[in-house]
């Protein structure tokens, strides 16, 4: 079965029609990678799964539950954390904080033992702070533990941003673009991070990405969209060689 | 310089960071309660006030520090504390009661007003939440069957366990425990999701919602809670002052209530003392030197509000962390002595600059 399933999935603002009727499946244990050139929509797809945007038509299966209407909140607690492109972390808390943050959904204490700090809140944030502390160790990160996002470099930011949506503890990650404003060994870098999450942690990821060589050193499966279709889908060599999306990519005449 | 080993996640938690913390604040809390034996009844009496304020002071700073939420409607929430408090007592319904309702009564008019005003933000809830002032200031006018409309009414003396609270030594040590009270119940929340959740709405909406927070009941809780605060504050008020009339709780208030804030430093609840210390002791200054002024300044109506608004501005353009931050500052001079350099405080802006990166 698989872990994730988008039924022909579209979305409309006014009379533009950013996704249409697009359908793919994610097997669980993959790594499943969207590539199109700018405005294709990919973004978009993100936004759609974690109920940013309400889709126009079609379903969201993940897990065998429809989340088509379920609230944006909710998403992470079902188990589907993500990243963004242009790093949407908690630029005035430190580190641990913003792993902490990332630890919410699991947080089950009242709000009473919470201002009260009850011994039941206690328990559950050294059991959080346990968490934290093996997804900073996963990822190098002990460092900058206590350092403030704003006051971290760039290429670390990305990395706590990949801690924060792990700390949600996800069977399904998100990566809008993760090696955006990286250099050549930071990218080299993110892409053994995904591959040790994928292998160690079995976590299934779906990424936008558009650098090839990351997407083909990573990805099981590649899906090409262009104007909000699909191109192609299949392994990432065969995409990448597939004439609609060299197309795509380098111009050429169309058709009508 | 202090280095700090840690040895186990519980120190990361515990509300004192070491001993020295104990210390200082222990000592603090001792002089807190022999000073009414110390100073004059004038004296005591403006603590009161600063205490009282300071109460206030965090509630709106858990708002606006730390849930990045603006409020220029604050008066109204001490004014209904204020009266609620005050027209319970009249009943005959005893001062410990009547304290716990009036700061409940309040939290739910707070969460009355999250509630609608969730959509907004910036300058369009401040706005909504001004509006939401006036219209309290009308109703306190209008209602005299419980208000007493403009003539008010005297507030009744209230009693703890058969001890009446009076004069300032009275408000004094009520205020005193209230506002600890409040303190403790800030450092809770600020070390357990809820605020976290709300730093985490502060700093983008967009990924707090993704990691699983609810924005609408967060934003609702947060307004609640300041809400809450401002309503004990009130309800102390109302001892402070002891005649209620409605023109105290004006929008002039409620910017004094934001120059707490600012000038105090956003983002920490220190600030919100210091700045209730700025706002409750710059008038008692202004009195003091009134008549030394050159060019009949001291004469000159409006010195007060003008001067908040000079030191807001001031404040906001050269000194962000406010006063607390100008106290770390200074610490940190003291602590890195003769090794300060400029670039310690200042914030990395960015690294790459393209449109990508704002």
């Amino acid at each position: 079965m698989s872990l994730f399933k988008a039924e022909e999935i579209s979305v409309r603002f006014g009379g533009i029609r950013a996704v249409d009727s697009v359908s793919f499946e994610v097997q669980q244990g993959e790594v499943f990678s969207i590539i199109g050139p700018n405005g294709a929509g990919k973004t978009t797809i993100f936004n759609l799964i974690s109920r940013i945007y309400n889709t126009t038509d079609g379903k969201l299966i993940f897990n065998g539950q429809d989340i088509t209407r379920t609230p944006p909140y909710k998403i992470a607690g079902l188990g589907i954390a993500r990243t963004f492109q242009n790093i949407e972390l908690f630029a005035n808390a430190s580190l641990l904080q913003n792993l902490l943050i990332g630890r919410h959904c699991h947080s089950k204490v009242g709000f009473l033992s919470q201002i009260a700090f009850l011994p039941s809140t206690r328990t559950e944030e050294r059991r959080h702070r346990e968490r934290a502390e093996d997804v900073i160790s996963f990822l190098g990160l002990e460092r900058y533990r206590d350092t403030l996002i704003a006051n971290l470099p760039y290429g670390v930011r990305k990395v706590v941003e990949l801690g924060r949506a792990l700390c949600t503890e996800p069977r399904l990650l998100l990566l809008d673009e993760p090696s955006s404003g990286l250099n050549v060994e930071e990218t080299e870098g993110m892409g053994f991070w995904i591959e040790d999450i994928k292998k160690d942690l079995g976590i299934t990821v779906i990424m936008v990405e558009h650098d090839m060589s990351l997407v083909s050193q990573v990805s099981d499966r590649v899906m090409a969209l262009n104007y909000g279709r699909v191109l192609a889908m299949g392994e990432p060599r065969e995409v990448q060689t597939h004439p609609e999306v060299v197309k795509a990519y380098i111009g050429g005449e169309t058709e009508e | 310089m202090r280095y700090l080993f840690r040895t186990d996640y519980a120190q990361d938690m515990a509300a004192w960071r070491h001993g020295g913390d104990i210390f200082w604040y222990g000592l603090l809390a001792v002089v807190m309660l022999v000073l009414p034996f110390l100073l004059g009844e004038f004296y005591i009496g403006e603590l009161g006030g600063v205490f009282i304020f300071a109460i206030a002071g965090v509630g709106l700073m858990l708002l606006v520090g730390y849930t990045g939420l603006i409020s220029l409607g604050h008066a109204a929430f001490l004014g209904i504390g204020a009266y609620t408090n005050s027209v319970l007592l009249a009943q005959g319904v005893p001062f410990l009661i009547t304290l716990p309702v009036a700061g409940l009564f309040t939290a739910a008019c707070g969460a009355a007003i999250g509630l609608p005003t969730l959509r907004m933000s910036g300058l369009y809830l401040a706005i909504a939440t001004l509006a939401f002032g006036s219209i309290v200031g009308t109703i306190f006018q209008k209602w005299n069957s419980v208000t007493g409309g403009f003539d008010g009414f005297a507030v009744p003396t209230p009693y703890v366990f058969g001890i009446p609270i009076e004069g300032a030594t009275g408000v004094y040590y009520v205020s005193l425990a209230v506002l600890v009270f409040v303190l403790w119940m800030s450092l809770n929340l600020l070390r357990t999701p809820l605020g976290r959740a709300m730093v985490a709405i502060r700093d983008s909406e967009v990924s707090a919602q993704s990691m699983g927070i609810h924005l609408a009941r967060y934003k609702a809780m947060s307004f609640a809670i300041s809400a809450g605060m401002t309503g004990l504050a009130g309800a102390l008020f109302a001892h402070y002052v002891r005649y209620l009339a409605p023109d105290a709780f004006d929008v002039l208030l409620s910017v004094q209530f934001v120059t707490i804030v600012f000038v105090g430093g956003l983002g920490s609840i220190h600030g919100a003392i210091f700045g209730a210390l700025f706002v409750r002791l710059l008038p008692q200054f202004i009195a003091i030197i009134r008549d030394d002024l050159p060019f009949g300044l001291g004469r000159t109506p409006g010195l007060e509000p003008s001067l908040f608004g000079i030191v807001l501005v001031l404040v906001i353009l050269f000194q962000p962390g406010g006063i607390f931050g100008l106290w770390l500052k200074t610490k940190h001079w003291f602590q890195a002595f003769p090794l300060k350099r400029k670039a310690s405080f200042r914030r990395q802006k960015s690294y790459a600059k393209s449109e990508r990166l704002r």
